[in-house]
């Protein structure tokens, strides 16, 4: 497809998914209109990110769309590389199953107070903060899509529901706002909003500890976001609250949603000092793993125990994007052999296409699981663990699915998780993280014995003869209320065909990794070469003569530097960069 | 005047700090509030304020900060121009969190409705695992009273 082509497809997504929310708006009431339209909203948008994906996966090209027709810098820009273009296809496939099962699990008067509008609001805004060019617009899409979840969150207004939401709105605001506040930082600093000149301008920053500082700024906006330690325990406190529908599109994108932002803001802007923001990311990644499969094992609710483990596999992604920073950074030093050099940068890339592919391993892997504990929650009115049982012999496919999931999840062979572990390991092991790799392996362990215990007690164990009673559950899950029932076999129907679909997708992936391999591959090596994006978007003219402003102000330093004798030394880390002499 | 801008900044930062740690939620909602006008504040103090630059003999040798208007008959903007992008990227962050503030009142209304109290100490029923949660509910309502007195 020719690059014009492309470029017209690249605001075809959010146009699409706000269009429907608006048309749905239109629609306020008529509930049938609107569930058509949510699914043919969500199917345009999932094509068109195909086409995308294809085009650039075939292509290996960036697209930029100045909006408005005012060139980068100055214009808002929306880039698709194919790191952007695999999460709009895994946004489109986990908002197009989503949707679908809500048919069978979201009750009537939900759909009637706009829950479908919400839905493709939020799809339309995750969309926007994957093609954002800037870091405003980023921001703007962040809140669009909180004030979405907000509302999808409490949409119902159950006890457990308004609790759940006051911990989540709460930290999730924390975060915009230290969001924000490094935006405008970075802004003061260098006064530039566009990621594209703001890496560029960064490499003569006049003062790097300032710059680490909004770094690790950034470190704990995204890391709220993407639910990491010690900052996630807004996501366990709030996740199994909403009905499943709604728990499962959240634990399938928004989390993911920081955590790309993380991966392009720190591959493509934070280019200086990259080993301590790098550094302060794989002790996260660490903590985060192990103390998100500790905690699951010890949970009494399936969909909180479900959560705790989201969290601990948002520690790989976190993990994959650490270790790469580090590799980069130590790739970097003269002292080193070209060999061993290229050795580490490619570790390095190798690492954040793991990350890439454990990503849409995760995305979908999780959202099923939240599939399966909806659909236990149907057939017992709720998720509490001690409470359930039986499934084995009452309904062995939905056993069969879980524990399917559930194994991709802990990372065995011939299932899509094992795969992603492979790079994410492999990547580590090169690159000489020897104890994170370490930990990584042990949440593997951990994970096993989770995802074994809840399969045991939910679906092997014999069900207790008063599962369904609701008035003797615990005050944990008394404050959610049951799912509906209404639609009988049809719900079933609609809950488990994507519950379905999303198992062969994992198994898939296990038994033909090569596609996604291939192009996470690619994505890895365009997020690891900055210089590409650049000059995608960035017009040349202007590139040209940034650079050269650049060397300028740099000599200008160096010059001053060697007059001060001992005043310099604050200077003297200022990165002479390779990519300025290029 | 930076000066002050900065101090200013630091209150609002810690007052609204101090706010978000209490345990009431209406008290939550002023902290972010206060926390969001700091970080507007911060914004435009960062990107640079109406300042005189004076060298030693106190002589204004350049003035930042002017309205950013184009002046008659010419088509760029002139020297010493203030940046019109923070107050644009300030109006947007204003107008996000006043819907955000308003969404957040209606919350804590439906909650007081539902729960009967605004401490957040008393909303653990989602934050319990189930070993630690109590068997009867009449046991959470002591617990609260004990907390009151």
């Amino acid at each position: 497809m020719s690059p014009e082509g492309l470029a017209t497809l690249v605001p075809v997504p959010i146009i699409t998914h706000f269009v429907t929310a608006v048309i749905c708006i239109i629609l306020w009431g008529r509930t049938s209109a609107q569930r058509w339209l949510s699914v043919v909203g969500t199917i345009v948008a999932l094509m068109t990110s195909s086409v995308l994906l294809i085009g650039h996966a075939s292509g290996d090209v960036i697209t930029p769309v100045y909006v408005g027709g005012w060139a980068a810098p100055f214009g808002i820009t929306l880039v698709v590389d194919l790191f952007s273009a695999i999460m709009l296809v895994l946004n489109g496939l986990v908002g197009l199953a989503c949707v679908i099962y809500g048919f069978g699990n979201i009750d009537n008067r939900r759909e009637q107070f706009g829950y479908h509008v919400l839905v493709q609001a939020m799809l339309g805004a995750c969309a926007q903060a994957f093609v954002a060019g800037d870091l405003f617009n980023m921001y703007v899409a962040f809140e669009v899509m909180l004030i979405s979840s907000f509302v999808l969150l409490t949409l119902g207004g159950t006890r457990g529901q308004l609790e759940g939401a006051i911990k989540y709105v709460a930290l999730n605001l924390v975060s915009s706002t230290i969001f924000l506040i490094a935006v405008g930082l970075l802004y003061g600093m260098i006064g530039t909003l566009n990621i594209a000149d703001m890496g560029e301008r960064l490499t003569a920053a006049e003062n790097p500890r300032a710059v680490s500082v909004i770094a690790v700024l950034f470190v704990v906006a995204y890391g709220i976001k993407a639910g990491t330690f010690p900052l996630f325990f807004w996501l366990p406190a709030s996740y199994h609250t909403p009905p499943s529908a709604v728990s499962a599109l959240f634990s399938g994108l928004l989390t993911k949603v920081g955590a790309y932002a993380m991966i392009r803001v720190f591959s493509a802007v934070f280019v200086a000092d990259r080993a301590f923001t790098g550094e302060i990311m794989i002790w996260m990644a660490g903590a985060t793993m192990l103390v998100g499969a500790l905690a699951a094992a010890v949970q009494g609710e399936m969909r909180r125990a479900l959560s705790f483990q989201l969290v601990s596999s948002i520690g790989y992604i976190v993990m994959g994007l650490g270790v790469a920073l580090v590799a980069w950074d130590k790739a970097d030093d003269p002292t080193l052999s070209g060999e061993a050099s290229a050795a580490l940068r490619a570790a390095g890339t190798l690492s954040i296409a793991g990350a890439v592919v454990y990503i849409a391993h995760h995305m979908i892997v999780k959202t099923n699981l939240f599939f399966f504990a909806g659909l236990v929650r149907r057939i017992f009115g709720h998720g509490e663990i001690a409470r359930l049982g039986g499934l084995y012999k009452s309904h062995p496919m939905l056993a069969l699915g879980f524990l399917l999931s559930a194994l991709s999840l802990a990372g065995l062979p011939i299932f899509s998780g094992f795969w992603a572990k492979l790079a994410l390991v492999r990547a580590g092991l090169e690159a000489g993280g020897y104890w994170i790799v370490g930990v990584a392996l042990l949440t593997g362990i951990v994970t096993l014995y989770t995802m074994g215990r809840l399969w045991c007690e939910v679906f092997w164990k014999d069900a207790p003869e008063d599962a369904s009673d609701r008035t003797k559950l615990s005050k944990v899950s008394a404050g959610a209320e049951p799912p509906p029932r209404t639609d009988g076999r049809w719900g079933a129907a609609l809950m488990g065909g994507p519950a379905i679909a999303m198992t062969a997708l994992t198994i898939y992936i296990g038994l033909a990794p090569a596609g996604l391999f291939g192009v996470a591959e690619k994505a890895g090596a365009q997020l690891a070469d900055r210089s590409q994006y650049v000059s995608a978007v960035l017009p040349e003219a202007y590139l040209a003569e940034l650079r050269a402003d650049i060397v300028r102000v740099i000599a200008a330093r160096e010059a001053e530097n060697a007059g001060e004798i001992d005043g310099g030394s604050a200077l003297a880390d200022v990165p002479t960069d390779r990519e300025v002499n290029e | 005047m930076s000066f002050l801008l900065a101090c200013t900044i630091g209150i609002l930062f810690a007052t609204g700090t101090y706010m978000l740690l209490r345990r009431s939620f209406v008290k939550l909602i002023i902290g972010l509030g206060l926390i969001g006008h700091g970080a507007n504040l911060l914004i435009i103090t960062a990107a640079g304020i109406n300042t005189e630059i004076v060298d030693e003999t106190g002589a204004i040798v350049e003035i930042r900060g002017r309205p950013p208007l184009i002046a008659e008959g010419e088509d760029v903007l002139g020297a010493g121009a203030a940046d019109p992008i923070p107050p644009a990227l300030i109006l947007t962050a204003i107008v996000i969190s006043f819907a955000i503030v308003s969404y957040t009142i209606v919350l804590v209304k439906r909650t007081y409705q539902e729960v009967g109290t605004d401490d957040l100490n008393q909303m653990t029923a989602t934050d319990l695992t189930l070993t630690d949660a109590p068997e009867e509910p009449s046991q959470a309502e002591t617990g609260s009273t004990e907390v009151a007195a």
